[in-house]
């Protein structure tokens, strides 16, 4: 059996695993540690020794042992305790595993955690990653993720949340924090560089099979449904999102024929039989415009008009400034590109867009659509040098260069 | 993301570090030993290191292949890189407020930069 085929079975099998431990012993925090031990010990043992006929059963095994192992070394008295506690037989086989999977998501993206560590406790608890790998993924130092876990259980610890399903009337919030958390690690997947690749965890995969999960617990919510169309209308661009040499390439200059039709196909579908069952939701929009992108064979048949209207919809049910500025974007494209610079200014005012590089970015591109090579070169420019995106400000300047 | 607080010094800074006494001195390090171990502990810390003085400095030049180098300081510069924070925050205002808590912020010395990110965006 190959590494990479044991490690698809370690990630699928450590929410399940974890939350058996938790069940038995109470205890979130040393729990989701023994567990971590024991998905490390399995990835040293596995390839030599063989998988085991029962990997959930072995996991359940050693991470019990390793939280009893912590426990002693606490106290003497509850060793005795916990000592009675290992005699009992081991549930491998929980009953509620579904609604203790979802539980899990709601508890590692609990309100009271910051978004970067409701991330990493997310791909580490639910997810079955290792802090290693986690750490290589957002290039950051072991210790930074090892230290924003520890914290994480700490906070959950003393907020005294209980390991269960919020109320009915919590749930939505509490769900949208997990979608949040969802698309953050997607986006981040998206990440340019290939320096480090060979070691890197493919987070978009990660992002994608934690969705799928998600989608599986809670079919009839449209917006999970929403957000994996949305992942999947957007990731079938991915072959032709870069040039050999790296650079982005803009959605309208894309080679459509390289885009991945099963994926747009399945997306599609998701998200058709989502808006027919279910309330819309900001992740539907979202989605419903990438689909009409994806459905366009040449960019100049983009539908615009029904973009537009989408992000109408979208400005109201969820608004924000790149959603303003994206509306402006397809203004521009339906009722030419004077209206949209005129939008545009009274929009550079409000002051969540107020020196932005994006309102550079966007009125440099309705100028060049206007004709105005000089002024779209200056916009460009500027906007190069405010972003913080190493491949924005390539491809920012390029487009300044064009226009020499 | 990422951001660098970048600490300075200058002849005012270092006439004032020269003028403390042993004990005052001891009190600054543990003062920065303590704001380290707090970053640590938040996980917001990824490097912090205390540059040697600009006296042990070299400035590298290479022309047509060949590698010299000269002593430093720069003549013509006053202030000087003393020391540096690698930090991983949320965003710009928590740098700024870790930034706030250095000792050289009181004089004006201390700058806080966004590092350049390599995650993609929609065109």
């Amino acid at each position: 059996m190959t590494d990479s085929s044991i490690d698809g079975i370690l990630r699928a099998q450590a929410p399940q695993v974890l939350t058996a431990v938790v069940r038995k012993y109470g205890d979130f925090d040393s729990s989701e540690d023994a567990v971590q031990e024991a998905l490390l010990a399995a990835s040293e043992q596995w390839p030599t020794q063989g998988v085991p006929d029962n990997p959930r059963a072995w996991l359940i095994t050693v991470a019990s042992r390793r939280r009893i192992a912590t426990l002693r070394s606490e106290s003497a008295r509850r060793r005795r305790e916990e000592a009675a506690f290992a005699l009992a037989p081991l549930d491998t086989e929980p009953a509620a595993a579904s609604d203790d999977t979802l539980t899990l998501f709601l508890l590692c993206c609990h309100p009271a955690l910051t978004r970067p560590s409701q991330v990493a406790l997310t791909l580490r608890a639910v997810g079955g990653l290792t802090t290693a790998e986690i750490a290589r993924a957002f290039l950051v130092p072991e210790g930074t993720i090892a230290q924003r876990i520890s914290r994480a259980k700490q906070r959950i610890k003393a907020t005294g949340a209980a390991f269960g399903l919020p109320s009915d009337a919590e749930r939505p919030a509490r769900i949208t924090a997990v979608l949040e958390v969802m698309y953050l690690i997607f986006n981040e997947g998206y990440t340019a560089t290939s320096g480090a690749h060979l070691h890197r965890v493919e987070l978009t995969a990660e992002a994608f099979r934690l969705t799928r999960q998600l989608h599986e617990l809670l079919p009839g919510d449209g917006e999970v449904a929403g957000l994996l169309a949305l992942m999947l209308l957007t990731d079938a661009r991915r072959p032709a999102r870069l040039r050999s040499d790296g650079a982005l390439v803009p959605l309208a200059e894309q080679d459509r024929a390289r885009w991945d039709r099963d994926a747009i196909a399945e997306g599609i579908a998701l998200l058709t039989n989502a808006l027919a069952t279910a309330p819309i939701g900001p992740y539907q929009l979202q989605a419903a415009i990438a689909a009409v992108h994806d459905e366009a064979h040449r960019a100049e048949d983009t539908d615009w008009p029904q973009i537009l209207a989408l992000y109408d919809h979208l400005k109201v049910l969820a608004p924000g400034p790149m959603v303003t500025l994206n509306r402006i974007v397809a203004l521009a494209m339906v009722h030419g590109p004077q209206a949209g610079l005129a939008e545009l200014d009274r929009a550079g005012a409000d002051p969540a867009l107020a020196g932005h590089h994006r309102v550079d970015a966007v009125r440099a591109h309705l100028l060049e659509l206007a004709g105005d090579r000089a002024g779209a070169r200056r916009c460009y420019e500027s906007a190069a040098r405010r972003t913080l995106s190493l491949p924005e400000q390539r491809y920012l300047r390029s487009r300044a260069a064009r226009l020499v | 993301m990422k951001y660098v607080v970048l600490i300075y010094s200058n002849p005012m800074s270092r006439r004032i570090w020269a003028s403390l006494s042993g004990a005052q001195r001891a009190e600054g390090l543990a003062y920065y030993a303590a704001l380290n171990q707090a970053l640590a502990e938040s996980g917001e810390l990824i490097v912090t290191e205390a540059l040697a003085s600009e006296d042990n400095a070299k400035r590298v030049s290479v022309h047509e292949g060949i590698t010299t180098t000269t002593d430093g300081p720069f003549a013509e510069a006053k202030e000087h890189l003393a020391g540096f924070y690698l930090l991983e925050c949320e965003h710009m205002d928590r740098a700024i407020e870790i930034a706030s808590e250095v000792p050289e912020a009181e004089y004006g010395l201390v700058e806080v930069r966004p590092v350049m990110e390599l995650s993609d965006f929609d065109v």
